[in-house]
């Protein structure tokens, strides 16, 4: 992992290098329909994540973390409450706030290049830009973001030629292409070998220190929320509340067996009635 | 990661490479061995046809002697090639630039053996028929036809058989690609709308399964011309299994594909040509193949009920004059003419869906 390129650190839309989404979550609840029954997912969630912070929400399995990210990305609508990004209410996916989910979900029939470029082709479209104009620039920086996540070699393969960490990564690409203002990551190492995981997770802290943009990241990982989070927000099993905040003011890059992380780990996991 | 894949590649080419010399060595000599007999098979059915005249007089029994002998040394001039290959692999063993270099003639040369073997089987085959049709006459006449009348009919009624092929074709192009792209466009609109799917999918649960040729009396009454009639036989028969199978390919999109595309900001119009359609790509090829195999059966029969041209006619119009050669010809021309396109059809899937692993072999 190298220092950040200038074609990324160079935003267009012309934000701070030290930037990133204010995302506000307000008394937000949801729930589903199944088979004529309500099943409450999230109760009452209410929290916020200051421009630039790094944001993890820690709880159980299936207690409906991944349903909170959905609501903040805009794939989903919640039942109460709202949300919002730098001060405007969500009610749709935008560019600037990527989901990296647990399974990288490439699609198989374009090369990792094309993949990476998924994002800029897509508004291209939308915002009606000349196919030729911003071309050279978009070719530049998928090469910069490639070269970001240690991928270049790979630019031709097809997904299916990847492993699991560089499909990961190429997933990451994908993300940072478009230069976004929050980054929203669905247990995104959940799925990844224990040492590709580990090296993977200071990656992502030095790609953040880099660049600017808000993280919120949902993991049942204790330890990866305290090594990566500047705040840890605790979650209850289904239906989710928040059951504490933990701030984790360490500097980076973080150590798992500081002291210090090692005592928030089990004031967190008291949080969790895993106190052992 | 790349350094682990590399290992792997290497150690696995170490294990195979002692293994698959010594097969290839071994079936290069059984290639050679059966190359020299299929020479030596296609001479002796050329001698026989000489010296062993048949009952009655077959005009074209010259080109056909001529052609056997061709086929003869056609064999003489493969097990040559893949002796002159194979001393050459030995005098250069150790010289490894130069082995590299020959590798592409050399692979020609293996292709050419491969197919020795078919070579060989022709060869007895077709002796066999002629020799059971014309010189012993064991088979009634003029139901089988020796192999001389199938040169005869190629020789002398190309133009006919040429021209029926030529209508055949043009018919099944504008049925087929008519039928293709309104079977592609209802089953992207069924598989991504909800209210299309709603008022189509009932009409083809209904219309879909009942084979195209029952329309066949109405379609030659409603239509002004034979030639149109056909056109939607074909490709009504073409776009139930295309329009079923896109259908299916773009309902069973994996979900995540779309909210990926739509958190990257991509509208309705990428997420089906860009998403869905790709997606969808390797079920609508087999909708594709099996489109095309409905549309040659339903060409035929139409051309044998009214169209006065193509194939199916001339079959009908060899039964008419009793010509059984020329049916066996137009059969063989047919089968060459259906597996070919299905060929076509293949080559243009694996080149649009490369990245796909384990496809169907054809």
């Amino acid at each position: 992992m190298v220092a950040v390129p200038e074609v990324l650190a160079r935003s267009d839309s012309g934000r701070a290098l030290r930037g990133g989404a204010r995302i506000d979550v307000r008394r937000v609840c949801h729930q589903f329909a199944l088979r004529g029954a309500t099943l409450p997912v999230l109760q009452d969630i209410h929290f916020a994540v200051e421009p630039g912070e790094f944001v993890a929400l820690l709880g159980p399995s299936g207690c409906g973390k991944s349903t909170l990210l959905r609501l903040v990305a805009g794939l989903d609508k919640p039942t109460q409450g709202t949300l919002h990004a730098d001060g405007a209410e969500i009610t749709g996916p935008d560019p600037s706030r990527v989901v990296v989910f647990q399974d990288p979900t490439l699609y198989p029939w374009r090369t990792v290049r094309g993949n990476v470029g998924v994002g800029p082709e897509a508004q291209r479209r939308r915002r009606g830009w000349r196919r030729d104009a911003l071309h050279d620039q978009t070719q530049d920086r998928i090469d910069a973001v490639l070269q970001l996540v240690g991928l270049s070699e790979f630019a031709d393969a097809f997904p299916h030629q990847l492993s699991g960490g560089m499909a990961q990564r190429v997933a990451l690409a994908r993300a940072l292409v478009n230069d976004p203002a929050l980054l929203v990551l669905d247990e995104p190492f959940g799925k990844l070998d224990s040492l590709t995981r580990i090296r993977m997770q200071g990656e992502l802290a030095r790609l953040w220190q880099g660049a600017g943009f808000s993280v919120l990241l949902v993991t049942h990982d204790v330890e990866e929320a305290l090594l990566l989070a500047d705040r840890v927000i605790v979650l209850s099993e289904r239906p989710a509340r928040i059951v504490a905040e933990v701030r984790n003011d360490a500097p980076y890059p973080r150590h798992r067996d500081d002291p210090k992380l090692v005592a928030l780990r089990r004031e967190v996991l008291a949080q969790l009635g895993l106190d052992t | 990661m790349s350094t682990q894949l590399d290992s792997v590649t290497t150690r696995d080419a170490a294990d195979v490479k002692p293994a698959t010399a010594t097969t290839t060595r071994a079936t290069l000599s059984r290639g050679a061995s059966i190359t020299w007999l299929a020479a030596l098979a296609w001479l002796g059915s050329a001698a026989l046809t000489q010296w062993w005249p048949a009952a009655d007089d077959w005009p074209y029994t010259r080109q056909y002697l001529v052609i056997k002998l061709v086929l003869a040394a056609l064999a003489v001039a493969v097990g040559v090639a893949g002796w002159r290959s194979r001393a050459g692999e030995d005098g250069k063993a150790g010289d490894a630039r130069a082995a590299q270099h020959n590798v592409k003639p050399q692979a020609r040369v293996d292709a050419w053996v491969h197919a020795m073997p078919w070579l060989l089987a022709l060869a007895v085959g077709i002796t066999a028929w002629e020799v059971l049709t014309a010189q012993l006459e064991w088979l009634p006449r003029p139901f089988f036809a020796p192999p001389q009348a199938l040169i005869g009919v190629y020789a002398e009624d190309y133009s006919r058989l040429g021209s029926s092929v030529a209508h055949s074709f043009g018919l099944l192009a504008y049925g087929y690609v008519l039928g293709a792209a309104t079977g592609f466009i209802v089953g992207v609109s069924i598989g991504w709308s909800k209210a299309v799917g709603y008022w189509v999918h009932p009409v083809l649960r209904l219309i879909g399964p009942l084979p195209a040729t029952a329309w066949l009396p109405l379609a030659f009454f409603f239509f002004p011309s034979s030639f149109s009639a056909s056109v939607f036989l074909i490709a009504l028969a073409t776009a139930f299994p295309v329009a079923v199978l896109t259908w299916s390919g773009v309902a069973s999109v994996n979900t995540a594909y779309y909210d990926i595309a739509r958190t990257l900001g991509a509208r309705p119009g990428f997420l089906i040509l860009r998403v869905a359609i790709p997606a969808a790509l390797p079920s609508v090829f087999v909708g594709l193949f099996m489109g095309l195999g409905a549309s040659f059966s339903v060409l035929i029969v139409a051309e044998m009920m009214g169209v006065k041209a193509g194939l199916g006619w001339y079959l009908q119009w060899a039964q008419g004059w009793a010509a059984y050669a020329n049916m066996y010809a137009a059969l063989f021309v047919m089968a060459l003419m259906c597996s070919g396109l299905i060929t076509l059809l293949f080559r243009v899937r694996d080149r649009l869906l490369g990245w796909q692993k384990g496809l169907l072999k054809w």
